[in-house]
């Protein structure tokens, strides 16, 4: 019962705390491929978690289960491949529901480039931002359904391409009257 | 020339950073790229400044430093195509986090995008907002924001929720002005807004009381319906996962019943139909339909009791107890320790397969089991418990030991029946993982030790034994050492046997053997050798027959490269050598340790969590008691894992060396560990004394503390050699009491309600600005007698607190009196941060509880 009550006074005390504090995806070899901080972190901070976490996820086997207890959170994370997904979540959120999140993420990327893999990340590493970012918002999950997420991205791309030909062709017309 | 044709220049900056061998190479090739667009960035180039934040968005995910891009994301944010804001924005969530003074130059920018007819641009800006807004920001962009969520697009309504939510904790004040759009969200059809809205209204409840109070009313039925409906609705391929519609709207819908429930008879019977139908009906194959239980199972619990649901929602987690997947026993050991509090009984239930999952391959399942295990312990359980852990630490993993050590010798000294059982455990701990044994738990088994007359004997053959076999663990050999130096001839001379023990023969040069080997040992740390030490000159009094051979040992160390362990040597070979006639009477045994100011000191500073099962409790007085004192610390102590500096636990140590009495004791009381931090302790309940006894005695024992001291000190050896100076030469005189004069502050008045007045008066001792004392005032303001009044403040790390005892717990009405309380702050950030205190106060008006709580920011600035 106490513990209860120290941990709500420590809340207002030293930080509010969003559902997801951060998510992160390390690739085997402990490369970062992506990171996403919703709580606020220095620099230092940063890349300190990032080091103590793959050291720790990295090394754990496969039939155990895919939470680890970090500071005070719980990190959720799941391989998929080369990668690990890794999301942080508050001691008291729901870690099942943290995997059902990430492997939406997951289906949604995977639906964008058409089964994704490492290397798509990497060279692509700003969509897989955007698709973050139409998955979630302040550490909170945004949109349930994968069909909208991806007609909102592709939407988006459309308006990058039509500002691309619009572009060149302003490029030709300014070329040719040069010439 | 073209800004969009030039894409495969970040390809090929990859490319060439993933061709790198070396490190050294990969640093090479990104100084050039650095360099470059540093370039580009002097020359104001437009063309490529797009492309050129995407290169150091990738070089900023290597860890390498990209500040000078930041200017670059703001310009491409007020640049006006949806492009370059694209990647703007997404630099700017990137590079910047909200402390970065640049952030604020991009509030005019986002206001207008906010306002922009473009609705992916409003979306950009909204989740920038949302993701790293500060407090200023979240003030001057509010208004925008609660405008868009009425938005005709449903995809911007839902960023709108979710971007107010950033706003609502970074600044709680402007919760009411989004409670009425809210409602309206709630009431739609589109998942991602419902699932938003119902986040946003999550999270207002918790920091608007209003608001859930508001939200209970109006919305509670309408949620059990969009629950129920969400629930029995046929297959819908956009949402279906695992055969389930939705279990994101699922889990939040149940999260948000679990707050209006919480605390309200109404709301929760509004809520119980559908709770039961998804406890029951939710398919749990799949992880989706866990996660939903496991969401449900929460709800019930926390909601307002109903009998009928609590033992379906214990029955799930029994279920998924036994589940093969580690993800979902995982999972269950973590509600079964929410679900203590509600149903002990239900959990005790369990005990079994809990304490197996203490021994899991996987660690972090062996956390949780461990925790739990350590929840369940009580007074008819404790025997067979512990000595399943006990056994288990012989075989545990190296890493697992120290949180198993802990948890064990806390539970041995909270619940330990007898002495001679708690003196046998904390032995087979000793001998099994005595290095990861605190220093204050073995202080503790030496207090019980010196207590136990008639266990002496025993104690000390049983350690005798035990080195005999483990010779490693550090605390153990201290431990042994200090028995032996004290009771030495009962190890020889077999007195006090016990009938369970089987007599042995140890010759008084064998107990001389142990000491010398523990001396000599590589491994020995400066405590253990000065222990060993000081034993060997006890011991050339109990043994005179060995008294050359001790000689011989202590005047080795003469050379020793260690001070403290030279001048040791040398007093003590003086001792040996030259005063022959006092030398008895030195090393007399050690009076017997108080066992109640040890108990009251380290309750005062110890975090205690069962002490609610005493009665008497609430009679003790303020600050001295276990029990009252016991919650208090609780809100000062994040976790058992995490230390709290106490600095009253050291006082104890140094009370009991009598450190105050020598003023040149440093290397002494920096060898002794700071005591009071994470393992609790509660001696109190080790010995036949019941704790009301000593609550009448403790605060005597306390006030008189001063005058045990030079009778303690006279003879204390147990970890300050550095005493023996004293010794020699006669007691130094006290110094001088530095005149109580300090700077003068205002008194303030801390707290202020309808009923209670708290004012505080500030001192300071001259010489140590860090350390405020502070004497409280409570004034009772109404015509009620206040009794069982119990004041308890919190402070952040930065801040030590230590309580003194209240000068009573009843407050006569109407000012006829008060109740005086001191503190004691140090403020380790002086001068630098202010002090800042939470308090709690609790009290009884005609046999009912009320509890007063406020938090203090009127301090005067420079404590």
């Amino acid at each position: 019962m106490h513990y209860t009550v120290c941990k709500e006074l420590n809340s207002v005390i030293l930080s509010v705390s969003s559902q997801i504090n951060f998510v992160c995806l390390i690739s085997r070899q402990g490369k970062v491929r992506l990171t996403k901080w919703y709580s606020t972190y220095s620099q230092k901070e940063r890349s300190k978690a990032i080091r103590e976490l793959s050291g720790v996820i990295l090394s754990r086997g496969p039939k155990l289960c895919n939470f680890v207890d970090w500071k005070g959170h719980k990190v959720v994370y799941k391989r998929y491949a080369s990668l690990y997904f890794c999301i942080c979540i508050d001691e008291e959120d729901n870690e099942l529901e943290a995997l059902e999140v990430i492997h939406h993420f997951v289906e949604i990327l995977d639906r964008y480039f058409g089964s994704v893999c490492e290397l798509d990340l990497i060279f692509n590493f700003h969509k897989a931002y955007y698709i973050l970012d139409e998955l979630l918002i302040a550490g909170e999950l945004q949109e349930s359904s994968k069909r909208t997420i991806a007609k909102l991205i592709s939407a988006q791309d459309n308006l990058v391409e039509v500002a691309k030909e619009e572009a060149s062709s302003l490029s030709n017309i300014i070329a040719q009257a040069t010439k | 020339m073209n800004p969009f044709s030039s894409g495969t220049r970040l390809r090929d900056m990859i490319r060439a950073i993933r061709a790198c061998k070396t490190a050294a190479e990969e640093r090479a090739v990104v100084r050039k790229e650095c360099a470059a667009i540093r370039a580009a960035i002097n020359e104001n180039d437009q063309d490529y400044r797009h492309r050129n934040l995407a290169k150091l968005m990738f070089i900023h995910m290597l860890g390498y430093p990209t500040h000078f891009g930041q200017m670059e994301c703001l310009k491409l944010i007020a640049s006006p195509g949806f492009p370059e804001k694209r990647i703007g924005y997404l630099g700017l969530m990137l590079l910047l986090d909200e402390r970065q003074e640049v952030l604020m130059l991009v509030t005019n920018s986002v206001k207008q995008d906010l306002n922009h007819t473009n609705q992916y641009i409003v979306g950009l800006a909204l989740c920038a907002l949302g993701n790293i807004c500060s407090a200023e920001m979240a003030r001057d962009l509010a208004p925008e924001v609660e405008r868009l969520l009425q938005f005709r697009d449903p995809n911007i309504r839902k960023k709108a929720a979710l971007c107010s939510i950033r706003i609502i904790k970074k600044v709680p004040d402007l919760a009411e002005n989004f409670i009425n759009p809210v409602a309206a969200l709630l009431k739609e059809k589109h998942h991602g807004v419902l699932i938003t809205g119902i986040q946003l209204c999550t999270d207002l409840c918790k920091v608007s009381p209003e608001a859930l109070e508001y939200f209970r009313k109006k919305c509670t039925d309408g949620l059990v319906r969009t629950l129920r409906d969400l629930v029995n609705s046929p297959y819908a391929p956009e949402y279906d996962i695992a055969g389930i519609t939705d279990p994101f709207l699922h889990i939040r819908l149940l999260k948000l019943l679990r707050v209006l429930g919480q605390g309200d008879a109404d709301a929760s019977d509004a809520m119980n139909d559908i709770l039961a139908q998804v406890a029951t009906k939710t398919e749990s194959n799949k992880n989706a339909g866990n996660a939903i239980l496991y969401e449900c199972v929460e709800t019930i619990m926390s909601i307002e009791d109903n009998g009928g649901l609590r033992v379906l929602a214990i029955n799930i987690l029994g279920r998924f107890l036994s589940n093969r997947d580690n993800n979902i026993r995982y999972v269950a050991l973590n509600m079964l320790m929410r679900a203590i509090t509600v149903d002990a009984q239900a959990v005790q239930r369990h005990r079994a397969t809990i304490l197996e999952c203490v021994k899991d391959s996987d660690a972090s399942i062996r956390k949780r089991a461990l925790e739990l295990v350590y929840l369940l312990v009580n007074e008819s359980n404790v025997k067979p418990l512990t000595k399943e852990l006990v056994d288990y630490l012989e075989v545990s993993d190296q890493d697992f030991k120290g949180d198993l050590t802990a948890k064990i010798c806390s539970i041995i000294e909270k619940f330990s029946p007898e002495k001679i059982w708690y003196i046998d455990q904390m032995l087979k701990v000793l001998t099994e993982a005595g290095n990861f044994v605190k220093d204050e738990v073995w202080h503790a088994l030496v207090v019980v030790i010196s207590n136990a007359s008639d266990l002496h004997g025993y104690t000390v053959r049983a350690l005798f034994r035990a080195l005999q076999t483990t010779a490693e663990q550090e605390s153990l050999v201290r431990v042994a050492v200090w028995c032996i130096g004290e009771y030495g001839d009962l190890l020889v001379n077999n007195a006090g046997m016990l009938n369970v023990e089987d007599p042995i023969t140890v010759t008084e040069s064998d107990a001389v053997d142990v000491v010398e080997s523990a001396i000599k040992r590589h491994a020995s740390d400066l405590t253990t050798k000065s222990m060993a030490l000081i034993a060997l000159l006890k011991l050339s009094s109990r043994f005179p027959s060995c008294s050359g051979r001790i000689k011989d040992i202590v005047v080795q160390h003469k050379g020793s490269l260690v001070l403290e362990l030279q001048q040791r040597s040398l007093e003590f070979n003086s001792i040996i050598e030259k005063h022959q006639n006092i030398r008895s009477a030195l090393v007399e045994r050690m009076p017997v340790l108080d066992e109640a100011s040890f108990g009251g000191r380290r309750a005062s500073s110890l975090p205690n969590t069962v002490s609610t099962s005493n009665g008497t409790a609430v009679k003790l007085p303020n600050g001295v008691a276990k029990s009252s004192a016991a919650p208090l610390v609780d809100l000062l102590d994040l976790s058992d894992d995490v230390p709290a500096p106490s600095s009253s636990g050291g006082d104890f140590l140094q009370d009991l060396l009598g450190v105050d009495l020598a003023p040149a004791t440093q290397s002494g009381t920096s060898q002794a560990p700071k005591a009071g931090t994470d393992v609790l302790l509660d001696l109190l309940s080790i010995g036949s004394n019941p704790a009301q006894d000593n609550s009448v005695s403790t605060p005597d024992i306390l006030s008189s503390a001063q005058d045990h001291k030079p009778a303690i000190a006279s003879l204390d050896v147990l970890a300050a050699p550095s005493n023996m100076m004293d010794l020699l030469d006669g007691f130094a005189p006290a110094p001088p009491k530095p005149a109580n004069n300090g700077p003068a502050y205002p008194s303030i008045v801390a707290f202020e309600s309808s009923s209670l007045r708290l004012t505080f008066n500030f001192s300071k001792q001259p010489g140590n600005p860090q350390t405020t004392t502070i004497s409280g005032t409570f004034t009772n303001l109404s015509s009620n007698v206040f009794t069982d009044f119990v004041f308890q403040a919190a402070v952040p790390k930065f801040l030590q607190l230590h309580l003194d005892p209240a000068s009573g717990n009843s407050l006569p009405a109407s000012g006829n009196g008060t109740i005086t309380q001191s503190l004691k702050v140090t403020n380790s950030q002086h001068g630098k941060k202010p002090l800042v205190m939470r308090l709690r106060i609790a009290y009884k008006v005609d046999g009912k509880d009320v509890l007063e709580e406020g938090q203090i920011n009127n301090f005067p600035r420079d404590l």
